[in-house]
């Protein structure tokens, strides 16, 4: 028999990719034995970006520590989900403080940790864009700073959706949130300076930055181990796709988080010591309008009236993105 | 109870002052007590600090308004600040200066009081011939000791070895050990005359 | 060992006998010697094992305390004033998931006006929030009460703070008798959490408590602060026998058997206040002193057995209830519902503003007492602010105002 060689692309599910791999090599999630962190069970809404990209997450990182892992969580969506007193999703030592103490939280954890000699047990911090860019932003610069042994997790729907869809440092310009509503002068959220965490991170030049989507669960599930590999700081940016927020369908979720890449608004990469070691390339490149269509959060930008401008400025952000992190061959 | 109240300026080792003297009050088995004004502190600015001695235990802790014993560790604070604000009849008076009252523009002043409790030492100078630096601190305590008796000047240099070590010690004890002396020369002559 | 020595000296080297797991560490003054202290510990590893981190902001501190004490950790923190009120968020929690986390507070005062200057309004500010709170009236008593805050505290899985007065106890240089470390382990087992995150044994902690169950969990820290009202005088009374010497406890009175003025208060007041009662006695009054060493829980009973045959109460406090007058008042006017006392409330002290033994000869001296006095307080300087404000809208600021009509800053000994 002669040997055909076989080009396989990720066409929105996992099934040719993980028979063909080695054991070793698959997702987490094609083990029977994998941990289930974060359990059946919970109640987030149906297509939640976040429960997915959290569930992936945090079963690479049992995988990669052999189960010996402790969470800090911060206040928001994946804690309110998750812990419906008195039941909780979670199959691990988890403890939720705060809004914006989730990384001092952890930091204290492996403080404890340390001084117990119990280094075995890794710490893992997490929580939405609200707790991890607004709110929490102080305790994690300082968890940075001090290069304390804990990686942080933000799942980043960008906005404050626990609370209801209000605005955060993290909602893209021109998105309707509640508290930019698609109303006046211009409608939705304003065209601000931006906060890009991920960025900040690699200034402090911890051990290991990286950002991933829900569409790439593979990719997310290798960043986590890449990231339990390394000892220091670490800073997992994911983006995660909300369809209650974004107003897209829930059948969506990965097929936005996938747009959010191809059209380079949302640039996939990762980082170690500050600087960039590996970027994921867009294949197949597509204009912003692709992504934001699916949105109703976006829908003012189309109805009643196209507004090219605004997509335009959208465009050169996703185009400058596109430069920077040499996304396109 | 001794109250014993020190002005200076910030730098001078007003509150380091204090403390030492306590310290030295301690180690002849004497309670004290010592603490600053707590003034916004910074290099120059006014400073004052307090100390009480007692041989039973001090529970009061009102900044003192009653001194018994007066230390002006900085001459130009004299005719800025109110330094001499409760010092009694039978006060003691020690005054970090190379100049007499008189010239000082206390003549008249110091009348009121027991004279042989009240003098000038130049401890910034002979802190710097002993130490290399001109802090009146711990001179103005080996002066204090000479002057009133009331602290012995050996209690004061194992204060100082407590709190410094090596040449600063060294520096610090021999700065008072020589204000001590000068003191007790002063007084000698003060009384003869 | 007898020590003179800075208080705040004295408090570092007896919390680190104590063996904590994890410090964390924000400045703020008067707070500062007690974490540089421990931090050399630390550094020289005289502290050891001990993770020292120097954190970004009191809330941070607070923060980090959490996570370590829920890891199994024994841990401790300091603060004071503006730092207390930055991480009260954290407070409630702390006290809300039953950490037994140990926190020095150097009182201070609260701004604005900005003033770090010792009175009781930080610690009065956080009476609710769950911690109970010890009073130091000397530095040998804040660095009794850290031995027996931390065995308080693992004892009921709540939070302690340890209330010692900024400045005029912190920075001053006393006589101390500091514990050995034999003693000290002798006291204070290592801890034992009742709940603690650990892969072995996994357990959700935090989660949101519905309207359900939310009544019953507070009930709970409630009870268990009751039960302090027993636990506190059990190791006060385990302290002296261990120690040597009295500390601590709910209560202590002065002279207070046969009294018919009796004055209250806490903290370090209390000195002057006993050499003014002496002197008063002295010249026939009949008059006494109850220290309040726990004020949460507040000790109701033994205030009001201390205070039963009082005729006059006179509740100093170093606290302001802007709007309504005294805090301690309130609490202690529960003890002597019922009682024939008047009870009169004296802000004192406020800022940092001295507490002088002639001022409380004179206060104490009044035969008609008003419900709320202001000791020392310059009424012609008020009443010309308050004349400036209803003559001019644009007034200015109050704090501002009076100090340019005081002139240059007093530079002055008092």
């Amino acid at each position: 028999m002669g040997y055909t060689p076989l080009k396989y692309y990720q066409a929105g599910s996992f099934v040719v990719g993980n028979r063909l791999l080695d054991p070793d090599a698959r997702s987490v999630q094609a083990d029977p034995e994998r941990s289930n962190t974060l359990t059946s069970g919970h109640r987030a809404c149906q297509g939640c970006g976040e429960a997915l990209g959290a569930r992936y997450a945090l079963d690479s990182a049992m995988r990669a520590t052999g189960g010996r892992l402790i969470a800090a969580n911060a206040t928001g969506c994946l804690e309110v989900f998750s812990t419906p007193y008195p039941e909780s999703s979670w199959q691990m030592p988890w403890l939720h403080s705060l809004f914006g103490n989730a990384p001092a939280v952890a930091t204290g954890i492996a403080a404890a940790l340390k001084v117990k000699g119990r280094e075995d047990i890794r710490v893992v911090g997490q929580g939405g864009d609200g707790g991890t860019v607004d709110i929490g932003f102080a305790c994690l610069s300082g968890m940075f700073e001090r290069n304390d042994d804990v990686l942080f997790i933000c799942y980043d729907n960008e906005a404050y959706m626990n609370t209801g869809v209000q605005r955060s440092g993290a909602t893209p310009p021109a998105a309707r949130t509640a508290t930019t509503q698609a109303v006046g002068e211009p409608p939705g959220n304003v065209f601000g300076q931006g906060k890009s965490a991920p960025l900040i991170a690699m200034a402090h030049e911890i051990p290991y930055v990286a950002t991933a989507t829900v569409a790439d669960l593979r990719d997310l599930e290798y960043k986590v181990e890449r990231a339990m590999e390394l000892r220091g700081a670490r800073y997992l940016h994911i983006l995660v796709t909300c369809p209650l927020g974004w107003g897209s369908a829930s059948r969506d979720t990965i097929k936005v988080a996938r747009l959010a890449m191809e059209t380079g608004i949302f640039p996939v990469f990762e980082a170690e010591g500050g600087d960039v070691t590996s970027v994921s390339k867009i294949r197949r490149r597509v204009p912003v309008e692709e992504y934001l269509k699916l949105q109703r959060r976006f829908a003012h930008l189309f109805k009643p009236e196209l507004q090219s401008d605004v997509i335009a400025r959208i465009q050169a952000r996703a185009d400058r993105n596109i430069d920077r992190f040499g996304l396109v061959d | 109870m001794l109250e014993v109240r020190i002005h200076g300026r910030g730098g001078q080792g007003v509150v380091t002052s204090a403390e030492l003297l306590s310290v030295a009050a301690f180690i002849e088995g004497r309670h004290a007590q010592a603490f600053p004004s707590f003034g916004s502190e910074r290099t120059g600015a006014p400073v004052v600090s307090f100390c009480r001695i007692d041989d039973r235990e001090i529970r009061t802790r009102e900044p003192i308004s009653r001194p018994d014993v007066l230390i002006v560790q900085d001459p130009t604070l004299l005719h800025q600040v109110d330094v001499f604000s409760g010092l009694g009849d039978d006060g003691y008076l020690l005054i970090n200066t190379s100049r007499g009252f008189d010239e000082l523009g206390l003549g008249e002043f110091v009348q009121r009081f027991r004279r042989e409790r009240l003098l000038t030492v130049p401890a910034s100078e002979l802190a710097r011939e002993h130490l290399g630096r001109p802090l009146p601190g711990a001179p103005l305590l080996g002066g204090f000791a000479g002057l009133s008796g009331l602290i012995s000047i050996d209690s004061v240099a194992e204060a100082i070895r407590d709190k410094f070590s090596g040449a600063v010690a060294d520096g610090n004890v021999a700065a008072a050990r020589a204000a001590f002396d000068l003191v007790r020369e002063e007084l000698k002559e003060l009384t003869s005359a | 060992m007898l020590r003179q020595m800075e208080g705040s000296a004295a408090v570092a080297e007896t919390v680190a006998l104590c063996r904590p797991e994890v410090i964390a560490a924000y400045p703020i003054s008067p707070q500062t010697h007690i974490v540089e202290g421990l931090s050399a510990l630390v550094k020289t590893g005289r502290l050891s094992p001990c993770e020292f981190i120097n954190v970004e902001s009191e809330f941070a501190a607070m923060s980090v305390s959490i996570g370590a004490s829920a890891t199994g950790a024994r841990t401790y923190t300091a603060t004071a004033s503006q730092g207390l009120l930055y991480m009260v968020e954290a407070l409630y929690n702390a006290s809300g998931l039953g950490l037994p986390i140990v926190m020095t507070v150097a009182n201070r005062a609260i701004g604005a006006p900005i003033n770090i200057w010792n009175d009781h309004s930080d610690a009065m500010s956080q009476r609710d929030s769950g911690w109970i709170q010890l009073f130091a009236e000397t530095n040998q008593e804040a660095l009794d009460l850290h031995v027996q805050a931390f065995r308080i505290a693992e004892e009921l899985s709540v939070p302690v703070m340890v209330c010692m007065d900024g400045f005029i106890l912190t920075h001053a240089y006393e006589r101390v008798e500091l514990p050995t470390q034999e003693q000290v382990d002798a006291f204070l087992p290592p801890y034992e959490p009742r709940q603690v995150l650990d892969p072995d044994e996994p357990v959700t902690i935090g989660a949101m408590v519905g309207p359900e169950a939310f009544t019953e969990v507070k009930y709970l820290a409630h009870a268990k602060q009751m039960q302090a009202l027993d636990l506190i005088p059990q190791v006060a009374e385990d302290f002296t026998r261990a120690f040597g010497r009295e500390s601590g406890g709910l209560v202590r009175g002065y002279r207070i058997e046969d009294a018919e003025t009796v004055v209250v208060a806490l903290g370090s007041v209390l000195g002057t206040i006993e050499d003014t009662i002496d002197e008063l006695r002295d010249e026939g009054m009949s008059i006494g002193a109850l220290s309040i060493k726990t004020f949460r829980p507040w000790p109701l009973d033994e205030v009001r057995e201390a205070l039963a045959n009082a005729r006059r109460v006179v509740v100093l406090e170093k606290a302001l209830a802007v709007g309504i007058g005294g805090i301690v008042s309130l609490n202690v006017r529960i003890a002597t519902q019922g009682h024939p006392a008047h009870v009169h409330t004296v802000i004192a002290g406020l800022g940092g503003r001295p507490i002088t033994m002639a001022s409380l000869r004179g206060l104490l001296s009044e035969d008609d007492l008003p419900l709320v006095t202001f000791l020392d307080l310059d009424r012609d300087l008020v009443q010309r602010e308050l004349d400036r404000t209803r003559e001019r809208r644009r007034s200015g600021p109050h704090a501002e105002n009076m100090l340019r009509d005081l002139g240059t800053v007093a530079s002055g000994p008092v």
